[in-house]
């Protein structure tokens, strides 16, 4: 039974990554750009979920530790000519200035850097409960923002890193060519595999002694504790894992943008993270990676709303903020209305009904 | 086995607990009883580590050496071997009656984080035991059918029997039952006593239990301590306490 | 440190209306968290529709300044008290991280609205020539808001002072933040109370608002979100729960803020940091704040 289960979804992963390759070769531009982000999105949601859905500590401090590895992706793979042309202002710290190494290891820097922030950060913070704790994180989100603002030598200030390497298909594209034309665009199989691997480590994580720990914190902390769980431990691992998690979120978003700067890690990131992990249902994976998909498509789809509609003759006024508007009421109307989160509901719908059958 | 030693417990200003000194020896099943409001439970959340008492200390001798347990966290005290249940049934609602059990053992593993996000041999290893474990717990306190259910979905009385399997589960010296056998009707009652008698057997316990229902304190416990009013008015065998003239004023409230 | 008298007094006046208008807002904070333990997120965004009304209020309709003044708060309060009403009654029994999703919601709601109705774009507010005037006094040059606000501030301080402890709605409010269960017991209209009292705060900070305009007269629909975290952050501060806490809170980051930047002018990139360092150091010297009481918890 068990093993059954097991290959089921290894098949599934092994189908998953043979359509993402096709689909790099065939959707157009615009779809694989929507498609890259939305698995973007699964890690980083993946992440604050582990946070906020698993371990019931509610953190609102996900867009910092994203500039954290944003940051440190892009300084570490900025080549020293693009790096020497956005640093016009104020010349780079010259040790940063010639540092440089393949996006593999840069990405892992960046979660790593993002986890060593989230454990200093963590250990203080961690002893406040519900509401101190979001405004605390949110705090020291800004904080980071603040920080990056300020030290213009090393993050080149609000101006912000323009070019950042990108990983497109090249490579593949010049090994398979005897086999098979593929465009040189943005490569899925990055992100979708490192989503993918994100799900598979949370799986992991969630089945094993550690991960129940975690949601017996979120379950009841007064309860957990006289079980002989150290509260402040678990809660700064599970803490410090989802700061990995956003580091590595904002590493694959530096990549994928190929410009960031301080403005884009505002609250309104973290915003649209938590949208996704409550559409998706707090404390579901499989909700959340879907969830993700959905949200990121919308917010693409709907940009419509913003810019001026063509209805026949007449062209209506362009609506800027009318998205938002759209999300923001979807939130409240889902947790008003659905407290479980719409997914997780409609999965195990689909699921009470595939049972009986 | 625990030793408390003229603990006083003070919220802002009221005592509690006063002045409250008991010593539990090895193996006895040992009972507080009092009127509401006695101050039983806030002697249990002392011991456990809930709180810190204002006066006094808590020392715990599993074995010959002794230390004292009072002011360190809960979490350490449940490492050393105390353990309880609560009065008002704190189970980890949404997850099923198995983990509940599981997580009971989590605090006993030995494999780091990294191991188990590995699934390294010594990990699985690990978790395969503390899975038998539990199910082992759950045949035990007769809920193994209903491992796969969520918590929150079981009735009352077997709530009680999971949160004891629990706290089993962390392999506890001293096992501290807060009112084991509130809202059970008489059957239930009977087997509960049998049963506790049967896991401090097999499971080497020391019991301390804070219960209402006479019988069964009557029925199983070696020594009773009496609180009214956060002070201990009397202690002794259950012939003892029934016949003690304070215990029945307090019981009754003549004045 | 070469800083002469006039100068300090410039700051010292600046700082101190600054910290007045922190102080209206963050009463707004302390009252709904002292009753519903909830930290209002949109109480920002609600400062900033405060301030469009007026906005509007001036610009397109004949009514005179002062009486706008007036009026705009009292619809303002209004806005509030719909707010709880859609957005916070329907999951008062919810576990508080769904209640404070659906605040941060509500923040970003009205932000956008802000931006669909009012236009993303800022606008100039319409500062009535009587407060703009600049007031010479001995060397210290100050604008007439500046002395205006503390001023206003300190008489809806104690109208506030007043009502909460001299009115039967100001006791049964108090006796509402002490024990919420009891007091619904004793036959409390609580929907009522809670209503008065987002009646209450998004008037403060309408007023607050308002005051803001004049001071700083670059007006956007995102202007709220700053004002508002650091006005929450005055109310942890102080004490959260307790108004005095609030006030005084209020006082110590308008004030601190400024003189940190006037003393240490290197630092003004990170004044806005100031605050929520403040807040950190707070919470974990002294998680219940200046004024607040300790909880126990209950087992």
């Amino acid at each position: 039974m068990k093993k059954k289960s097991l290959y089921l979804q290894i098949g599934i992963i092994v189908v998953a990554l043979i359509a993402l390759f096709f689909m790099n070769i065939y959707m157009d531009n615009y779809k694989i750009k929507i498609l890259n982000l939305s698995a973007i999105y699964v890690v980083l949601a993946l992440g604050m979920n582990l946070i906020n859905g698993f371990t019931g500590l509610f953190s609102l401090g996900h867009a910092g530790f994203m500039a954290v590895g944003a940051y440190t992706v892009a300084l570490l793979t900025m080549p020293l000519e693009t790096k020497t042309m956005n640093f016009y202002m104020k010349p780079m710290v010259p040790f940063l200035l010639n540092l440089n190494m393949p996006f593999i290891f840069a990405l892992l820097a960046g979660g790593i850097m993002a986890a060593i922030f989230g454990f200093l950060i963590g250990a203080p913070v961690l002893k406040l409960t519900d509401d101190y704790l979001a405004i605390a994180t949110l705090g020291f989100s800004e904080i980071i923002r603040i920080i990056i603002i300020n030290i213009q030598s090393v993050t080149n200030g609000s101006l912000g890193l323009k070019g950042i390497p990108q990983l497109t298909t090249g490579n593949m594209s010049e090994k398979l060519s005897w086999l098979i034309k593929i465009p040189i665009r943005t490569n899925l199989l990055w992100a979708w595999g490192i989503a993918i691997l994100t799900m598979v480590f949370m799986k992991v994580l969630m089945n094993g002694s550690y991960g129940k720990a975690f949601k017996a914190i979120r379950e009841d902390e007064i309860a957990a504790r006289s079980m002989g769980i150290n509260l402040f431990k678990h809660k700064v691992m599970s803490f410090t894992i989802g700061s990995f998690l956003a580091g590595i979120g904002g590493g694959l978003l530096a990549v994928h943008l190929g410009t960031i700067d301080p403005a884009l890690f505002k609250f309104a990131l973290t915003f649209n993270i938590l949208l996704i992990v409550v559409l998706g249902g707090m404390g579901n994976i499989n909700g959340t990676a879907i969830s993700a998909v959905i949200i990121t498509v919308a917010m693409e789809v709907l940009r419509f709303l913003d810019e001026p509609l063509k209805l026949g003759f007449t062209t209506t006024r362009a609506l800027p903020g009318l998205r938002m508007v759209v999300f923001s009421l979807a939130l409240m109307i889902i947790v008003i209305f659905k407290r479980e989160g719409f997914v997780k509901s409609t999965l195990e719908k689909v699921r009470g009904k595939y049972a009986k059958n | 086995m625990l030793k408390i030693n003229d603990m006083t417990m003070k919220f802002g200003g009221v005592v509690a607990v006063n002045k409250f000194s008991a010593n539990i020896e090895n193996g006895q099943i040992v009972g507080l009883i009092g009127p509401n409001g006695a101050g039983k439970t806030t002697v249990f959340n002392v011991v456990t580590g809930v709180y810190k008492p204002t006066e006094g200390n808590v020392e715990f001798n599993p074995n010959e050496t002794g230390y004292v347990i009072s002011g360190l966290r809960p979490d350490k005290i449940a490492k050393l071997g105390v353990c309880r249940t609560f009065q008002n049934i704190r189970l980890f609602k949404e997850l099923s009656v198995l983990d509940n059990v599981f997580i009971g053992s989590h605090l006993r593993l030995k494999s780091n984080l990294l191991s188990s996000i590995f699934k390294l041999p010594s990990y699985n290893n690990e978790e395969r035991q503390m899975y038998e474990k539990a199910r082992y717990l759950l045949e035990k306190v007769g809920l193994y059918e209903e491992r796969n259910e969520k918590a929150f979905s079981l009735p009352y009385g077997k709530q009680r029997r999971l949160e004891i399997a629990r706290a089993l589960a962390t392999d506890p010296k001293l096992l501290l039952l807060d009112e084991p056998a509130a809202g059970m009707n008489p059957q239930e009652t009977q087997d509960l006593m049998g049963f506790i008698g049967n896991i401090k057997e097999e499971f080497d316990l020391t019991i301390f239990l804070i219960e209402h229902h006479m019988e069964v304190v009557m029925g199983i416990c070696e020594r009773i301590f009496v609180l009214d009013h956060g002070i201990m008015i009397a202690e002794g065998n259950p012939q003892e306490i029934q016949s003690d003239e304070r215990v029945i004023e307090a019981y009754l409230g003549v004045e | 440190m070469n800083m002469s008298i006039q100068e300090f007094l410039q700051h010292m006046t600046n700082g101190i209306s600054l910290g007045s208008l922190y102080a209206l807002i963050a009463i707004g904070y302390t009252m709904v968290y002292g009753i519903l333990r909830l930290i209002n997120f949109a109480h920002g965004d609600i400062f900033m529709l405060g301030v469009y009304i007026t906005f509007y209020g001036i610009g397109f309709t004949p009514i005179p300044w002062y009486i706008i003044f007036l009026l705009a708060p009292i619809l303002t309060g209004l806005l509030g008290l719909l707010l709880e009403k859609l957005a916070y009654k329907p999951l008062r029994e919810s576990p508080r991280i769904t209640i404070l999703i659906s605040a941060i919601g509500a923040s970003f709601l009205l932000q956008n609205l802000g931006i669909l109705v009012f236009g993303g774009r800022p606008k100039a507010f319409p500062t009535p020539a009587v407060l703009g005037r600049i007031l010479n006094i001995g060397g210290v040059s100050v604008a007439t808001v500046n002395f205006i606000i503390p001023i206003v501030t300190i008489i809806l301080l104690f109208g506030l002072n007043f009502f909460i402890l001299k009115t039967k709605t100001g006791m049964a409010m108090r006796a509402l933040s002490k024990d919420y269960e009891a007091a619904s017991l004793m036959g409390i209209n609580i929907n009522g109370i809670i209503s008065i009292t987002f009646f209450i705060g998004s008037l403060l900070a309408a007023m607050g608002g308002i005051m803001w305009g004049v001071k700083y007269p670059q007006i956007i629909p995102h202007m709220g979100v700053m004002p508002g975290l650091k006005c929450f952050i005055a109310a942890v501060i102080g004490g959260i729960g307790n108004i005095t806490g609030a006030v005084l809170g209020g006082f110590i980051l308008g004030l601190g803020e400024i003189l940190l930047i006037a003393f240490l002018p290197s630092l003004t990139g990170y004044r806005d940091a100031f605050a929520f360092i403040l807040l950190i150091i707070i919470l974990l010297v002294r998680p219940t704040g200046l004024m607040g009481e300790k909880i126990a918890e209950k087992v």
